[in-house]
């Protein structure tokens, strides 16, 4: 079973921390169909956080029909991520090899190179949101 | 949603000193409520009139729609855990659960009973012979055996380790997540209260200072760093917390449900423990301010 | 809350009973001895304190000295901690939360601990009057303030009010140290305050006319103003001889002038070690006094008789009543003002 964890520092959202790590499970495969995540007593049990923090998680993934709520049973995946865009990893992976490679001999340090990816992938999210 | 907590000017009084003064608040049910301010702010004052340990001096506070300590049955719906985790250090912790048994008959005895062994307390063990974190674990199952609908907790991991501290707050949160019991717990730390509520009050020089969802009071303040600029120059929807300049830049913290339209600014988001600090600050100003100053004899 | 009660106290209940008990023992084995020495003086008519004196002395001081204090322990250990200890700790927020409310809360406390108070100074009279009835028999002297205090009923109003004085005390001060102190001091003050002014007049004391004579515990005095007469007041079995005056028809005690004029040579002064004129009180002595001394009796015996003020046997239960009933009216008064203190002022 997947085992959460807090990140007070990030910056992001505890219910959001919650579905990225379910996401991202299911991306690498780490969940499958039909598994159950574990309960919302289980969670706060083990990191303290407010309850409603995983119902929300929990609801956004539902929404996301990435989960489903069987009532007094437990949450189970309905589907993964994985068969979508792992196969998609590989030549990802590679172009973003090539792109590190220039942005090294244009000169540019790894702390520079962090911000200018992560500011790009700012502003491609917000503009994905206006 | 009904008000767990219905205060309408509360105030408290001792001697000239007013150790609480104006408080008005609206605390829905279903929340964990967090109660933050400095030492001194009011809050130990708060607590102990929503489970009537002091009556009001001015206004009136109503827990649960009733009057705190006004009935048994009242007294039996609300779980209190005081600051300092008092016991009977000569009771044994199956006799603190007796205890329990005979003064709440709402108590649940197996849910007690399975409290303690998972915190594997020895039953026997005399309370006073207990770690501090101990102590505060059977505060709060005392509190949380008679199946309350409210948890009222004045600073309960003030004084604990981190790793007490921790378990207190695992412990609770569970509790929370099977019984749906509504919480309000009191701090001076916004650390332990970042993890665990979802709805703020922000207590600083006896008066309440801030109060509402976290939620909401996170998408409302926003931290707006520019060329330098008056405060007073900004739209009127936008309320100025905090601001700080330097030759060539300002920072102002602003409060505002409208969306930010100007482009010079860069708009940041706020931090939970920067938003209660801005709060605390501006509180404290003003206080200094209305203080009256040492005038000089010439 | 009863259970709480008496978790709280059954270990200082425990320790008391036990003691209790081992008196019990003693007093059931020497007492028996008591009864032989009496019938024995009793055939020869010739009981006083003397007869008991030798065998079991130390016994008898030690059992007047408990009844003395047993009150006023009662009203320190067990009444004044009671609600100052839970305000010291902090416990009473853990008791002020529970399903009770405060008034019950108080009303459980003062009950319970409040009722074993007075059982055992109950049990302890009780044990004691029994042993000591014999010797008590033979003096002849219940009703004096020496003794009327330390048997029968009387103990158990003091320890009531000594134990409500105590909760007062401790529900006032919020501190257990402060609150004991308190508590000895007042009910002392209180005790002797009611023995001196209060008791007496408990029921109007009637007054008997009797004849100045040397037997009667005559004694001079010689202050500043002149000569003064005292007279010690008799012996009255099992009544309480309160004063004597000595006074004319009309009330009055000779003056110092009559002296002057009728006993002069005492009036004058008798010459003390250092010379000049000391205050002397020459009483009565078992040989034969001198016999300026009887000429002067002589003197005021021929004008002045003497008026004792006392409370007969007869009336005995009935001063042990009202006495204990005065004490248990004011513990009731206490307890009264804790309740009111409790739920209107400690908020």
């Amino acid at each position: 079973m997947i085992e959460f964890h807090l990140d007070t520092h990030s910056g992001v959202a505890p219910y959001l921390q919650i579905v990225q790590q379910v996401r991202r499970a299911l991306k690498l495969g780490l969940l499958h169909e039909g598994d159950q995540l574990p309960t919302v007593k289980e969670v706060v049990a083990r990191i303290a956080i407010n309850p409603n923090t995983v119902l929300k998680a929990y609801r956004e993934l539902e929404h996301d029909e990435l989960v489903a709520a069987r009532p007094g049973i437990g949450t189970f995946v309905t589907r993964t991520l994985s068969d979508q865009s792992l196969s998609a990893h590989g030549p990802l992976r590679q172009e973003l090899g090539r792109w590190l490679a220039k942005a090294q001999r244009a000169g540019l340090d790894d702390e520079s190179i962090e911000a200018l990816f992560r500011d790009t992938f700012r502003s491609a999210r917000e503009r994905d949101i206006a | 949603m009904s008000a767990v907590i219905d205060a309408a000017g509360l105030g408290k009084r001792y001697g000239r000193k007013w150790a609480l003064t104006e408080c008005t608040l609206e605390i829905p049910s279903g929340h964990v409520v967090g109660l933050v301010g400095p030492n001194g702010a009011g809050k130990s004052t708060l607590l102990n009139l929503a489970v009537g340990l002091l009556s009001p001096t001015a206004g009136t506070i109503n827990v649960l729609g009733e009057e705190p300590a006004s009935s048994p049955e009242q007294l039996g719906r609300v779980g209190f855990v005081a600051q300092d985790t008092p016991t009977f250090s000569a009771l044994s912790v199956a006799d603190h659960l007796r205890l329990g048994a005979h003064l709440n008959p709402t108590w649940d005895h197996t849910v007690a009973e399975a409290r303690i062994d998972q915190l594997g307390l020895d039953p026997n063990q005399k309370a006073g012979k207990l770690s501090g974190g101990q102590q505060a674990q059977l505060a709060l199952t005392l509190a949380v055996a008679k199946r309350p609908q409210l948890l009222i907790l004045d600073e309960p991991v003030a004084s604990l380790d981190p790793l007490a501290r921790r378990e207190f707050l695992q412990i609770l949160m569970e509790t929370v997540a099977e019984d749906a019991v509504s919480v309000v717990l009191s701090s001076h730390l916004v650390a332990d209260l970042e993890r665990v509520c979802d709805y703020l009050i922000v207590l600083v020089a006896s008066r309440v200072q801030l109060a509402g969802p976290v939620e909401e009071l996170l998408a409302q303040h926003h931290r707006l760093i520019g060329e330098r600029r008056d405060p007073a120059t900004l739209p009127s929807n936008q309320e100025v917390i905090e601001s700080s300049h330097t030759e060539r830049q300002s920072t102002i913290l602003i409060r505002t449900t409208d969306p930010i339209l100007d482009p010079a600014w860069t708009v940041e988001e706020v931090g939970l423990e920067d938003l209660v600090l801005a709060y605390m600050g501006q509180a404290a100003s003003l206080a200094r301010q209305a203080r009256p100053t040492l005038g000089l004899l010439t | 809350m009863i259970w709480l009660t008496w978790r709280q106290f059954r270990s200082q209940a425990a320790v008391v009973f036990g003691v209790l008990a081992a008196i019990a023992v003693v007093l059931a084995v020497t007492g028996p001895h008591l009864v032989h020495l009496y019938d024995a003086c009793k055939v020869t008519h010739s009981c006083n304190q003397g007869s008991f004196t030798h065998t079991d002395n130390r016994l008898q001081i030690g059992l007047q000295t408990l009844l003395v204090v047993a009150p006023a322990l009662i009203g320190i250990f067990w009444g004044a901690p009671l609600i100052a200890r839970e305000f010291e700790t902090g416990t009473f927020r853990l008791g002020w939360t529970q399903s009770v409310t405060r008034r019950r809360w108080l009303a459980v406390k003062l009950g319970v601990v409040g009722l074993v108070s007075v059982a055992v100074a109950g049990l302890l009279s009780l044990m004691v009057t029994w042993w000591s009835s014999p010797i008590d028999t033979a003096n002849a002297d219940r009703f004096g303030n020496a003794m009327f205090g330390l048997r029968d009923i009387t103990p158990m109003g003091y320890a009531a009010f000594a134990f409500a004085l105590g909760v007062t005390t401790g529900v006032l001060m919020r501190r257990t140290l402060p609150a004991m102190a308190s508590t000895l001091v007042v009910f002392v003050a209180a005790r002797l305050a009611e023995s001196v002014w209060v008791r007496p007049y408990l029921m109007p004391p009637l007054r008997h006319a009797m004849a100045v004579t040397g037997a009667n515990g005559i004694g001079f005095s010689l202050t500043p103003t002149g000569l003064q007469v005292i007279a010690n007041p008799p012996n009255i079995p099992n009544g309480w001889a309160i004063s004597s005056d000595i006074v004319n028809n009309a009330g009055q005690a000779p003056s110092a002038a009559f002296f002057k004029s009728a006993c002069p040579s005492i009036a004058n002064g008798i010459p003390g070690p250092g010379g000049g004129a000391a205050s002397l009180r020459v009483k009565a002595p078992g040989g034969q006094p001198p016999q300026a001394f009887q000429d002067c009796v002589a003197k005021v015996a021929a004008k002045y008789h003497e008026v004792v003020t006392y409370q007969p046997a007869s009336r005995f239960w009935a001063f042990q009543g009202i006495e204990t009933a005065i004490f248990v009216v004011l513990a009731l008064l206490l307890a009264g003002l804790c309740f009111w203190w409790v739920r209107h002022r400690l908020a």
